[in-house]
């Protein structure tokens, strides 16, 4: 069993959701990033996405996208996260890490090669955002032959046809983008939301992560009440850049406001339990 | 000759999903997935509709007016030496650019689709411009993202736009230039994907844009078949056009690609020489990859990251190209070359003097590679040049570059 699985069946038996914070790889700077990691994970993550760092990504909202242009100045590359993934590796060997991020800089390495790496670094699956199921067969075959989870996106404009397709390529878990628009946008509408989770119950019996929108205790708690993990990004981010001339105080401060989030998710779990 | 047999390229390029060999595709984010369906599908459906064709014929006799002379440039071919040239004027097009072909097309699938709103991405200003000019004779709302590196160089096209009703957006992310815009109106279509319809400018995007763009460009290549029989009775020799994006090589190329005979020439912008890294050639000093939700040659570094690009011409400066050009290089069909900013600059004050017509910048990089191609060439063969555009939007650029100032 994967780590990605075996995480939600352990939360699962404790009637827990999964929180899975985002951070973009040397944000906003390179060392910054393994000590927030193990920040993180202390105040809650269950899983980590970590972002890869890319010149233009036109799925991500302003936020990201700085977060991007401050890791590119220090010129943070896939291989540069791999080292940051293999050096939290070290002291953490539960905690799945999914990357996220876009096609061209796993091109520009080859698949095969970045497979090869990324297994070796420690990382349990893959998220890239602009390539759908229907472009990524060659890459989904050699990250299935390395063990990697590929994991895809369902978006409120998915129809219900390409819904099931997208289950059948899709391991580890389904992230269900909560909104149209980029990351870090609007506020999620947890009805709507919901609807889509029943739909897709049907299709899958993968976990189901919900993400876009969600910005403090309460979202979350609201998300964790449909989904079997919450996604947050942006407003940790936000947070980053905030500390980004008080580097000493940022682990801290994003593990605090992640924290949390963990809290109001915890609090909702027991109600329900 | 083509290294591969061009016999049953129409029938075989695209395939269904959009791929030109390995190049093209659709790579966006699942958000976009539906909105891009939907429109291939509108697309299929009126792209053989006798009624959507005829309108758009109308549209383009009566507001663009259409066709667009081929003009043999008879001083320039006596300086020059060797094949006759001729131009195809999409100069004289209302808006003074080949962009209004495609934004007449695709404006009127908007409104079949019944969408209200408008958005566009411009570098230039010319597709911006000519986007706003459909838009405000359809009474639809537009929105153009530009750069805003572009938009302090391009003052006059911004308040073009600005009069023909449009809002133009500055896009301050990344380089600022034309890939940013093209990034932020990508934005604006995951936002407000049910109401939006997006006129992407050039042969790129995810398909179906590549090939429907082409496909309204084409005109330019139909109309020179007939013109050419008309005046000489047979095909030219050689075919010349610049190449951004791509979009108005492709649209004078592709209606000549199985015709074997016809040598084709697209010119990338070399800027201050391709060994100096600051150009904007792609097929000349880049390789595959995949931006703007599509695979092509792109100019990046070795980790993948799209490096910043440099043209005298504004509607060069991109740092991609088509995937059906891609496609065209690797099989051999069409000779990608390249030509500096200097060499661009005279070959528009040569032709301003001798022809007495203003070529735009962007245009001028392809006469200046005329000017090395034609001389090789005998005066019995004939050769047609894509003049894409006028020159009238350029005046501040070249007057800077003689030191004056407007």
């Amino acid at each position: 069993m994967s780590r990605i699985s075996q995480c939600f069946e352990n939360l699962k038996a404790d009637g827990q959701t999964a929180l899975i914070p985002y951070v973009t790889a040397g944000d906003p700077e390179p060392w910054v990033t393994v000590p927030l990691l193990h920040a993180l994970v202390d105040a809650g993550a269950d899983i980590i996405e970590l972002g890869i760092p890319f010149s233009d990504p036109m799925c991500d909202g302003p936020v990201i996208q700085k977060a991007c242009e401050r890791a590119l100045k220090n010129d943070v590359s896939i291989k540069h996260v791999l080292e940051m993934v293999k050096k939290f590796r070290e002291k953490n060997s539960d905690t799945p890490i999914v990357l996220m991020g876009y096609a061209n800089p796993i091109e520009a390495i080859g698949y095969e090669k970045f497979a090869e790496l990324a297994k070796q670094a420690g990382v349990d699956g893959v998220l890239t955002v602009d390539v759908p199921p229907e472009e990524s067969t060659e890459f989904r075959t050699i990250m299935d032959a390395n063990g990697i989870d590929t994991i895809y996106l369902v978006a409120p404009t998915t129809s219900a046809e390409r819904m099931a397709t997208i289950a059948s390529f899709a391991r580890g878990f389904i992230y269900y983008v909560s909104i149209k628009g980029v990351t870090g946008a609007a506020a999620l509408d947890v009805a709507e939301v919901s609807e889509k989770m029943a739909q897709l119950r049907e299709l899958t019996t993968l976990p189901l992560g919900v993400g876009f929108g969600i910005r403090d205790g309460k979202s979350a708690a609201a998300v964790s009440e449909i989904a079997d993990a919450v996604v947050v990004g942006s407003t940790l981010v936000r947070c980053i850049e905030e500390h980004a001339e008080r580097m000493d105080e940022l682990p801290a401060a994003v593990a605090g406001l992640l924290a949390e989030m963990r809290h109001a998710i915890n609090a909702r779990d027991l109600a329900s339990a | 000759m083509p290294e591969q047999s061009v016999h049953d390229y129409y029938k075989t390029f695209p395939d269904e999903r959009g791929h030109f060999g390995p190049y093209g595709g659709r790579f966006v984010g699942e958000t976009l997935m539906g909105a891009i369906f939907e429109l291939e599908q509108a697309y299929e459906q009126y792209r053989n509709d006798a009624n959507f064709l005829a309108e758009m014929d109308k549209d383009l006799s009566t507001f663009v007016g259409r066709p667009s002379p081929l003009y043999l440039a008879e001083n320039w071919t006596a300086k020059l030496g060797g094949a006759q040239i001729y131009l195809k004027r999409e100069d004289l097009n209302h808006t003074g650019a080949h962009k209004v072909n495609n934004t007449i097309g695709q404006a009127l699938l908007a409104k079949r689709m019944g969408k209200k709103r408008i958005i566009a991405e411009t570098g230039a200003g010319q597709h911006g411009v000519a986007t706003a000019t459909v838009a405000a004779r359809l009474g639809m709302e537009c929105v153009v993202y530009m750069g805003a590196a572009d938009v302090e160089r391009q003052a006059q096209n911004v308040y073009r736009m600005k009069l023909l009703g449009a809002q133009v957006v500055p896009v301050e992310s990344g380089a600022r230039t034309l890939k940013d815009a093209l990034n932020e109106a990508l934005r604006d279509w995951v936002t407000n994907v049910d109401d939006t319809f997006y006129i992407i400018g050039t042969v790129a995007g995810p398909h179906p844009y590549p090939a429907m763009v082409r496909d309204f460009q084409s005109i330019i290549g139909r109309e020179t078949k007939q013109q050419m029989q008309a005046i000489n009775g047979k095909l030219p020799d050689a075919l010349v056009a610049c190449i951004g994006g791509g979009s108005n090589a492709i649209g004078l190329f592709y209606p000549f690609i199985e015709d074997e005979s016809v040598a084709m020439y697209g010119v990338e912008g070399a800027g201050h020489g391709i060994e100096t890294g600051q150009h904007s050639a792609p097929l000349a000093a880049g390789r595959p990859g995949v931006l703007h939700g599509n695979r092509t040659y792109l100019m990046q570094d070795d980790n993948g990251e799209i490096v910043e690009t440099h043209s005298i011409s504004a509607g060069l400066d991109y740092p991609g190209v088509g995937p059906e050009h891609a496609w065209l290089k690797d099989i051999g069909r069409a000779n990608y070359v390249s030509v500096t900013d200097d060499e661009a600059l005279a070959a528009f004050h040569e032709l301003t003097r001798t022809e007495g017509i203003i070529p735009a910048l962007e245009s001028s990089h392809a006469l200046a590679y005329v000017s090395k191609l034609a001389p090789t060439m005998s005066p019995e063969q004939t050769m047609v040049v894509n003049l894409s555009g006028r020159g009238d939007k350029d005046m501040h650029t070249v007057a800077a570059m003689a030191g004056l100032k407007f």
